[in-house]
């Protein structure tokens, strides 16, 4: 202890290492190595070589921008039902729950207890052909006699949303649960209704919470292939499903490395963009 | 109005729970079932024989054992990393904190997809020094698990008391002892969490194994292939068990939670 006690400075250095250490050789470095593969030309018989191949992206753009736009279509939609769906639901635990709160949290995160692949499966389960959903909504006309719900894009978001729901539900109970209850009580003590009340103060306070959700659930629903493999068509296919497919079908390395890092900027845009307008002080807490 | 407007959302919240949990039962409902091929969708009556017969499918137990050792070393290594981080970063101040902040939320907000395919090239870039597999995949979830053992055990950290390090010191205790008898057993519960969340972050992880798991097949992995050609009900087995003790775990660290709470109040 005598050297640390000399070196009082190193310690958090020393705590430090390992795990950064760690993340540099296996996060950042591979995305350096990726972002050299997405400059490569060549092909899997002969090689790959780096070439500043700018091409890569302009093939990634130009032949796959459907899947892109569809990926971020559908977790963007998704990530609005999660937030739709879960809000009530965090307000009624944070603001209700009492003495319950813990254990009905545990009820949100319980499906991140199934595994998600066997959730996923759930899910082809209850939107099956023949299963009772498909069914009723037929009956009430809502689906033609043939309708549907497997294999389409109503599955595919239904089956992302209910996947990442967690992630909107956690941030948002946690930003709920900490707002003080005596603010509400004072608008209501100043003649507010309860509805003011609630968007002029109970809404504004969450929003750090709303924020936190939507990234949360965003950006990991944009590069999702699972949903769209298990519960959609190649018609439904994400922009996740391409990469798949070159790196281990077509050995398409650099195409898949140009997509992924496509994919990434698009993702920092769109959150460059949402910072902007819901104003970056929100962003950070 | 306020009465219909409190039941209203009440109602609602039934409602959800429902969809939330409606597809767990059919999980769970689905290993009792008694399909009569390969495809499990549709309900063909109860039966006990995917449970009595739960080891019948070639190659999930072994799937399932691979996946509890690398999710056991996993949750090990990133919590003993992670914990140390975020150590560093709630006590010392130091050149570089920012830095380290960011080395941290962005694995966090990357797309698992590009975490994968990143992970894969680097490999592959090794060439021959690198056989995908084992290590590989242990490689890949301690990556992904650091991260959010940080947050949990930063959380921790920044909401206890700090003059109870301090009156430690006061008495007399070096820094190391400070450390044993004061911080660690008011951090070991969020170091509990991370352990259990890393463990379940990585028994669940199918993306970036996908792609670095080589000839390897992890629990997650399994199921996906069956997929393919119609999955065996042990799966639901398997899921079903996985979800029970995980459940039971979290229940019991709730119980805790308020046991310790009813005391200290």
């Amino acid at each position: 202890m005598g050297f640390l006690h000399r070196h009082r400075g190193l310690t958090p250095y020393l705590l430090l290492a390992p795990g950064i250490v760690f993340l540099a050789v296996f996060f950042l470095v591979p995305l350096g190595f990726l972002g050299q593969q997405s400059l490569e030309s060549g092909d899997f018989a002969v090689g790959y070589s780096f070439t500043w191949a700018w091409g890569n992206y302009w093939d990634a753009i130009h032949q796959y921008h459907a899947w892109l736009v569809r990926s971020l279509l559908y977790a963007g939609l998704a990530t609005l039902l999660a937030l739709v769906i879960s809000y009530p639901l965090a307000y009624w635990i944070a603001f209700r729950g009492g003495r319950w709160k813990n254990l009905l949290l545990v009820m949100i995160i319980a499906p991140f207890f199934v595994t998600y692949l066997i959730r996923t499966l759930a899910w082809q389960t209850i939107l099956a052909d023949q299963g009772p959903v498909v069914r009723i909504l037929r009956d009430v006309h809502i689906l033609g006699a043939n309708g549907r719900l497997l294999a389409t894009s109503t599955a595919v978001v239904a089956g992302i949303t209910y996947n990442f729901l967690p992630f909107m539900a956690l941030p948002l109970y946690v930003s709920l649960e900490s707002i003080d209850k005596r603010l509400i009580e004072a608008a209501e003590d100043l003649y507010a209704s309860s509805a003011q009340a609630f968007l002029r103060v109970t809404l504004p306070l969450s929003l750090p919470g709303v924020v936190a959700g939507t990234l949360l659930t965003f950006i990991p629903a944009t590069g999702d292939f699972i949903n769209a493999q298990l519960l959609g068509t190649p018609r439904q296919a994400m922009i996740g499903n391409v990469i798949q497919s070159k790196f281990f079908n077509l050995l398409d390395y650099p195409g898949a490395a140009a997509l992924s890092f496509t994919l990434m900027a698009a993702v920092l845009i769109l959150i460059a963009i949402y910072a902007r307008v819901i104003g970056t002080e929100k962003l950070t807490g | 109005m306020k009465f219909i407007r409190h039941h209203l959302l009440t109602a609602y919240a039934i409602v959800a729970f429902a969809y939330l949990l409606v597809p767990i039962a059919i999980v769970i409902a689905f290993s009792f079932n008694n399909p009569p091929g390969r495809y499990n969708y549709t309900w063909h009556g109860f039966t006990l024989r995917q449970w009595q017969n739960w080891d019948g499918v070639p190659g999930l137990k072994d799937a399932m054992v691979l996946s509890l050792e690398i999710a056991f070393l996993a949750a090990v290594v990133a919590t003993a990393l992670g914990t140390l981080i975020a150590l560093a970063l709630v006590r010392y101040g130091f050149r570089g904190r920012g830095g380290t902040n960011v080395l941290i939320f962005v694995p966090m907000a990357t797309p698992e997809v590009v975490l994968g395919a990143s992970l894969l090239v680097l490999f592959l870039n090794l060439g021959s020094a690198v056989q995908l597999g084992f290590w590989t995949i242990l490689i890949a979830h301690i990556m992904f698990c650091i991260s959010y053992v940080v947050v949990t055990v930063k959380a921790r950290l920044i909401s206890f008391d700090r003059s109870l390090e301090e009156a430690a010191m006061d008495l007399g205790a070096n820094e190391f002892t400070t450390f044993r008898k004061v911080t660690l057993p008011l951090i070991a519960p969020a170091i509990v969490a991370g352990l259990l969340l890393s463990f379940a972050l990585s028994i669940d992880d199918f993306v970036v194994t996908y792609f670095n798991a080589g000839s390897e097949i992890t629990f997650p992995l399994f199921v996906w292939g069956a997929a393919q050609r119609g999955v065996p009900p042990q799966v639901n087995v398997f899921g079903t068990v996985i979800f029970v003790v995980a459940l039971g775990l979290m229940l019991i660290n709730v119980l805790l939670q308020r046991r310790r709470e009813g005391v200290s109040t």
